[in-house]
């Protein structure tokens, strides 16, 4: 069945689709859609799941992470604000090993206050022990909300499905909208190999001294690092079984690419465009749009740059003092690697200013007449 | 002829908790985790916060409980409870009464707000606050629960705590949940009856148990079953019970109400206060004892 429906609704569509049992969450815009939507699936019982109308962000990632405890798959969303109010338990859902997934809507962070987009409420959330996966389209927000509820339980780590706010969560699109009985295919009831039940009681999370904390950190990583073959084989089943794939990153004419972008988001989509645009003027330009930022695509991210003779990296972000933060990412993941290939770093977009393909030209224009970078930051479009 | 005076055994025997906790001597907040859940039985599910039960359960992966607990962030009590109670209730587990098991921090200051959103959605929950007025665990910082006129470590003699205690249980009544109690391990029939009472009453219900700490309030351990007595002797902490939040029913009037001074006199937490700041104390004693005899009968 084909829609037309906002991004918002994708998440809602997915996460009904997926069939979460507990829903808590706690209304903020641009987030609004997804919460009234499910609350209506959960009225007319299109979806059977609890609905908890809790009286915060933070007690909605709480009331998640007890009922996912209790072996319930659970789903929420939020933005900017909300999610860093959830800090706190973002940490409590990692660790705890409670496969949590939530849609997050980028949201430029206050003060002043802004409703726009920008990933600095996300990325601000990077050490947390989620899994994050950044969205282009509403039709890959809703499989990814599928594709995130079968990699989460597998490995017991939650994750983040995060879109743009307006750009995305608010634009209609024509999405797809799988057959049910073909989801619970792909995606079968949870069945956690622990939970919290009175016929086997045991103590969940108490005080854990320096002889045991350590290896279940140390177990966590393990865990997240078996995620990038796990999104591969669930992304190729989910190609299999709907017709689309749903990998780590998403090269754009990057095989013989001279310049690469680096980008994500909806400037993902964005970059392509600029892209077409520049190779008719005669630039072999390639976009590389990375999807999964947690864990990292360190495989993929080295492979396709490897072939590049400059790389810049479009971020709309930024961390204070340092870089932009897929800038920081992607120097990381080549240092020590030989490429040798010159990283550029543009911060671009900030609170919801446009990202053309007008943006991307500029941005190719400065790293072409560049042999290596000579400032730590180059700023685009901002008014100085 | 004299009756022959014969020992009835009131409680259940059946214990949930095993010894080998990790409380101090004295802990009234241990003997309320006894016989509440001598009460509830064994398909209980408890959310335990930041709080002196924490530690005292023992750590991973020792529990001296018999059911299952999540230890869950400070200020989540009530709102991990009910997300424990509508995911044990998705997976068709719809038997199990889901406990939130919180200190005075956790439930007056930090937890209020998720306690107030659980009560307003009447939330299927007991919530349980043992009392020992202040953050015991950290090392004896005032709360919101700590009474006028206490010492703390934050609370010194020269500034010693000059407000009174929040008045929790009126702030959970005007929500109109169906049940709340006061309670207190000294009367421990009267905490087992109406922790019977709750669990049979579907909803948002609280527990505030008074729980003398010896360590924080610098009185001897084996006072602490005589403290209670008092408390309630002497009308500083009563016991009673509120339906829907109006109707007061209050379990224990004392036929004489004993002075607040000899309470006071037997914790060093109250050392400093004059003969002037004990009589304060009475004074708000009395008005708030005629204030819920008041409300008790209308």
């Amino acid at each position: 069945m084909k829609k037309v429906i906002m991004g918002n609704h994708a998440l809602s569509w997915g996460a009904t689709l997926a069939r979460a049992q507990v829903i808590a969450a706690y209304p903020i815009t641009p987030q609004t859609q997804v919460v009234e939507l499910l609350s209506e699936m959960c009225a007319s019982k299109k979806l059977d799941a609890k609905f908890i109308k809790v009286e915060s962000e933070h007690s909605a990632m709480a009331a998640c992470i007890a009922a996912s405890l209790a072996g319930a798959r659970t789903f929420t969303a939020t933005s900017a604000q909300g999610l860093t109010l959830m800090h706190e338990l973002l940490h409590w859902a990692s660790g705890g090993r409670m496969p949590v997934v939530m849609g997050n809507i980028n949201r430029a962070m206050a003060p002043g206050w802004s409703i726009w987009t920008d990933q600095n409420d996300s990325l601000s959330q990077r050490d947390t022990g989620w899994m994050q996966f950044y969205c282009a389209s509403n039709q890959e927000v809703l499989d990814t909300v599928i594709q995130a509820f079968k990699v989460s339980e597998a490995l017991m780590i939650p994750s983040m499905v995060i879109l743009d706010a307006f750009a995305l969560s608010h634009t209609y699109e024509v999405v797809e909208i799988p057959d049910q009985d073909k989801v619970d295919a792909y995606l079968p009831p949870f069945n956690p190999p622990v939970r919290l039940t009175p016929s086997d009681p045991h103590a969940f999370g108490g005080l854990t001294g320096p002889e045991h904390y350590f290896e279940l950190r140390y177990k966590l990583q393990i865990d997240m690092e078996k995620a990038p073959a796990l999104i591969e084989e669930s992304g190729r089943e989910y190609e299999r079984m709907f017709g689309r794939y749903l990998g780590e990153v998403e090269d754009y004419r990057c095989d013989d690419a001279e310049l690469i972008f680096v980008s994500s988001g909806t400037a993902g989509y964005t970059g392509r465009v600029a892209v077409d645009a520049l190779r008719q003027e005669g630039v072999r330009a390639g976009n590389l749009r990375i999807k999964v930022f947690r864990p990292f695509p360190f495989e993929r991210v080295r492979r396709i740059a490897a072939g590049a003779k400059k790389i810049a990296v479009v971020d709309r972000n930024i961390s204070y003092g340092h870089h932009g933060i897929f800038y920081q990412e992607v120097k990381s993941a080549l240092y020590g690697k030989d490429h040798g290939v010159p990283v550029f770093g543009y911060i671009t977009g900030l609170g919801g200013r446009d990202v053309t393909p007008d943006t991307f030209k500029e941005i190719a224009r400065h790293a072409l007449t560049k042999d290596e970078p000579d400032e730590e930051i180059v700023w685009i479009g901002v008014k100085k | 002829m004299k009756k022959e005076k014969t020992m009835k055994l009131s409680l259940p025997t059946e214990e949930l908790m095993s010894s080998g906790h990790l409380a101090c001597q004295g802990c009234a907040a241990t003997l309320a985790m006894r016989y509440v859940l001598k009460a509830l039985g064994q398909k209980t599910a408890l959310c335990i916060p930041a709080c002196c039960w924490s530690v005292i359960d023992g750590p991973f992966p020792h529990s001296s409980l018999d059911v299952p607990i999540f230890h869950c962030a400070f200020e989540t009590a009530a709102s991990s409870a009910s997300g424990l109670k509508a995911g044990l209730e998705m997976v068709g587990d719809t038997e199990t009464t889901v406990v939130a098991w919180a200190g005075d921090g956790g439930t007056f200051d930090i937890g209020i707000q998720a306690l107030s959103g659980a009560a307003e959605r009447n939330d299927d929950i007991i919530y349980v606050c043992y009392d020992n007025e202040a953050y015991m665990n950290t090392g004896i910082q005032r709360s919101s629960a700590t009474p006028y006129g206490a010492w703390t470590t934050t609370t010194p003699v020269k500034h010693f705590k000059n407000r009174p205690k929040k008045d929790i249980d009126a702030i959970m009544a005007a929500h109109r949940i169906p049940y709340q109690a006061t309670a207190n391990t000294s009367y421990p029939e009267d905490l087992f009856r109406k922790m019977k009472k709750a669990k049979g009453i579907k909803g948002t219900r609280f527990f505030h148990i008074y729980a003398p700490c010896p360590t924080g309030w610098k009185c001897r351990p084996e006072d602490s079953i005589k403290l209670g007595r008092m408390v309630v002797q002497n009308c500083m902490f009563p016991l009673y019970e509120v339906e829907n939040g109006e109707k007061y029913t209050i379990n224990i009037k004392p036929r004489e109400k004993k002075p607040v001074a000899d309470y006071i006199r037997l914790q060093g937490r109250f050392r400093h206060l004059t003969d002037a700041d004990i009589a304060y104390i009475q004074q708000e004693v009395d008005r708030n004892w005629e204030r819920l005899l008041k409300r008790a009968e209308c």
